[in-house]
């Protein structure tokens, strides 16, 4: 097995170079580029609900100093398809082997048990770490300095709750699915069926932005069109998780978390390597730079400089993105709580044999996780410095385009061999991301719908396991089907509050029920499930209220200033641009569509004021599981508790996935 | 696999599982208490005291930016004691718990 993967990584990391021998991929240099100038946001972590956007963001004045902005990015296409291709075969590879060793159910969900703890760790890691945050915070990074630092920190903060509280009880007590935890007191259908379809909606959240962001990717990287990158994409997974389950999806991730790191470690050690390896001298290279100094400027809306104003040390120190504390508190219990409660995070913890194994790879995460968000603080760094935050915001207005930039700058530059060939392998890096991430979505709902609800709800849980591998494969064929029904539906609408979304559900409604399921004796499926409902349902519907949404009137109001304002320059006689008359177009538009509309669930304006709505829905969801659990008793759920507590404490009888 | 049943209730009011509960979880929960609350320093500290954290520490690197790296270090530092502590201290105790129930607790 170790000597498989040493093989594919060796093939992943020489490949490129036998593609880039080939005289064809010299000649493509000519080839039909993708020229991209779209924005494509990409999402993932809950900060990245924020990057999709931060298009409002004043252009920064450009100085003479500062670089004229390429504004296109013209990728080498047979390079690029090339450097994919390889990943894609390698995977391939990867589950045509598990394939051929997937039998049971168990290996099927649990990889048979087999998974060791720093395999699981790299899994996790792998299965966490999103495109969002490798590129999106990159570039927030970039664009407003130690904003984008400040919301790394969160992600790996998640991890605490996981170690302590729920990695190991949860490989103790647990089977597939959450659904096997919650019903392990409470064996009812109603929480069952709950359970079920409180994972499939989560992973259907993440799954829409991933495959939304995957689709933007691709269209951008190799010129293909939307609809064609988001069945593909599709394909895919689904023909990873379909013929190799668990055990497939998991050496997809280790894989895609080993090349991540790779490219984290290269482009951040080459940006301190530059800077001497001092840490001290990269910030005074980058708060010295004109170009970051405009950039403030024009962020701060500064027309002229401010004597004695030290905007690179402003770069430096927060505000320039995260303007409300209160909304970070409430993006942080979303972290705090939420990912924990995330049903494909959980699953990785069915697939080790034991707690220590369970506790051993989520320090490994940990320690993969903590160490790449602060190589993307210095990859964020080195993008401003070497790119400037005008050359990045040209290509892409999120930034989600500054490590893929950085890489091409240091490869040699735009067009040349070098830069093409770095920059094409970011981009794979960032492909395998998409993959990995997607098919532990993919997996975790068609578990859910084939082990919770066709076995445990149809057949009672008296199913042979040839069907119950059949049937989780056709599922698992089912929710590749929805997500590219999904994603190609959705190409024109702002998915990025999605992944926001789904943490906070996970927080309000997921974390609570699992937490007092396996701590709270009294805890029965009443508590189940008022807690789930009213977290959930206070989660969404702060979300429908908050800024997040479209306002008409706003977008109304804002775009009548600026008739005013054109107007009147036009009245004191100033003949505009043909730039202003067309802007001066559009918002009379802008106006007269929006000015009697309403949000989607016909609102003026946001009821709510924060973007995260952790802050208030998980307490709700906390108090709603601890009334519903209160107000009707249930002896049952009481005396099975000491059973509940003694095994996840302990391990005794645990469902070990080693063959029945 | 042959049926074994246990008397859960006899086993949770042992001495020993006891004593594992007990000292399991004030651990846990005062660990995690100073994982997550130095983490919400984090936001409301750069929010509301935002001159202390702007104070310009080792050449242009910050507070803020040292307290972010304090996250990671505390982080990691959480992750390795706890792994310590349970491995010379919960699975001893967790391993003598199951010798226990493998003796006395089945029917």
């Amino acid at each position: 097995m170790r000597q498989l993967l040493l093989l594919l990584i060796t093939t992943l990391v020489l490949a490129p170079c036998i593609v880039t021998a080939n005289p064809l991929a010299k000649a493509a240099t000519s080839a039909p580029a993708a020229t991209v100038t779209a924005p494509a946001p990409m999402t993932s972590a809950p900060g990245q609900s924020a990057l999709a956007k931060t298009p409002s963001v004043p252009a920064a004045t450009t100085a003479k100093e500062s670089a004229a902005p390429p504004a296109k990015l013209k990728p080498n296409r047979t390079l690029t398809v090339g450097v994919f291709l390889v990943i894609i075969l390698a995977t391939l590879g990867v589950v045509f082997w598990a394939a051929r060793r997937t039998k049971t159910a168990s290996d099927y969900y649990a990889a048979g048990g087999g998974i060791s703890g720093v395999q699981n760790g790299w899994a996790i890691a792998g299965d966490y770490m999103s495109a969002a945050m490798f590129l999106g915070l990159t570039g927030l990074v970039t664009i407003f300095g130690i904003d984008g630092a400040l919301y790394s920190v969160g992600p790996v903060i998640s991890f605490i709750t996981i170690l302590l509280i729920f990695a190991e009880p949860l490989r103790n007590a647990g089977k597939y699915t959450m659904g096997d935890i919650l019903c392990f007191r409470s064996p009812s259908k109603v929480v069952r069926a709950a359970s079920a379809v409180s994972t499939v909606t989560l992973s259907i959240f993440y799954l829409l932005t991933q495959m939304v962001g995957a689709g933007k990717l691709m269209q951008l990287l190799l010129g293909i069109p939307f609809s064609a990158a988001v069945v593909g994409v599709g394909i895919l997974i689904t023909i990873y998780v379909v013929f190799g389950g668990m055990k497939a999806t998991t050496w997809v991730q280790i894989i895609k978390a080993v090349l991540l790191m790779s490219a984290g470690v290269a482009l951040a050690g080459i940006v301190l390597w530059k800077s001497g390896m001092n840490l001290v001298r990269l910030f005074d290279e980058v708060a010295n730079l004109q170009a970051v100094q405009d950039h403030v400027r024009g962020l701060l809306k500064h027309p002229v400089a401010e004597p004695g104003f030290d905007y690179g040390q402003r770069f430096l120190e927060a505000g320039l993105f995260l303007k409300d504390p209160l909304d970070q508190v409430s993006m942080g219990v979303a972290f705090v709580f939420g990912a924990a409660g995330l049903p494909h995070i959980m699953m990785r913890f069915f697939t080790v044999p034991n707690a220590k194994a369970a506790r051993k790879s989520v320090v490994i995460a940990m320690f993969i996780i903590g160490i790449f968000l602060v190589l993307v603080t210095i990859m964020g760094l080195g993008a401003a410095l070497y790119v400037t935050p005008q050359n990045v915001m040209a290509v892409d207005k999120g930034g989600n385009m500054a490590a893929l930039l950085l890489a091409q700058t240091f490869g040699g530059g735009a067009g040349t061999f070098g830069g093409d060939l770095f920059f094409a392998i970011v981009c794979a890096v960032a492909f395998s991301t998409i993959l990995a991430v997607v098919s532990g979505l993919v997996l975790a709902s068609s578990a859910a719908i084939a082990h919770d609800i066709y076995v445990n709800i149809i057949k009672d849980g008296k199913a042979e396991q040839q069907e119950q591998v059949k049937v989780a494969r056709i599922s698992s064929l089912a929710v590749g089907a929805v997500a590219v029904a999904l994603g190609l539906t959705c190409e024109n609408v702002n998915v990025a509050q999605l992944v926001t979304l789904a943490f906070a559900v996970a927080a309000s409604s997921n974390f609570p029920v699992i937490l007092f399921s396996l701590f709270w004796k009294q805890f029965n499926m009443a508590g189940i499930i008022s807690g789930l409902v009213v977290g959930s349902v206070a989660a969404i519907g702060l979300m429908l209220v908050s800024p997040n949404m479209v306002y008409p009137k706003k977008i109304a109001a804002d775009a009548k200033k600026i008739v005013a304002v054109l107007e009147k320059k036009q009245l004191e006689g100033v003949v505009l641009a043909d730039k202003d008359l067309k802007t001066l177009e559009k918002a009379r538009l802008d106006y007269a569509k929006n000015k009697d509309g309403k949000s989607v669930i016909g609102l003026d304006a946001p009821l709510f004021s924060l973007k995260n709505p952790g802050i208030v829905s998980a307490p709700l969801g906390f108090l709603a599981a601890i009334i519903g659990c209160l107000v009707f008793r249930d002896r049952r759920a009481e005396e099975t508790f000491d059973e509940l507590y003694v095994r996840q404490n302990t391990g005794v009888c645990i469902e070990s996935a080693v063959d029945h | 696999m042959e049926k074994v049943t246990y008397e859960w209730a006899t086993i949770a009011k042992s001495q020993k599982f006891l004593e594992l509960k007990r000292k399991k979880s004030r651990f846990l929960i005062m660990l995690w208490f100073i994982g997550v609350l130095s983490y919400f320093l984090l936001p409301l500290g750069v929010g509301y005291a935002p001159e202390l954290f702007k104070k310009k520490v080792i050449g242009r690197i910050n507070f803020a930016y040292i307290f972010c790296l304090y996250q990671y270090v505390m982080t990691l530092a959480i992750a390795l004691y706890y792994t310590y502590r349970a491995n010379k201290e919960f699975d001893p105790l967790t391993q003598e718990v199951l010798e226990g129930i493998n003796e006395r607790g089945q029917i």
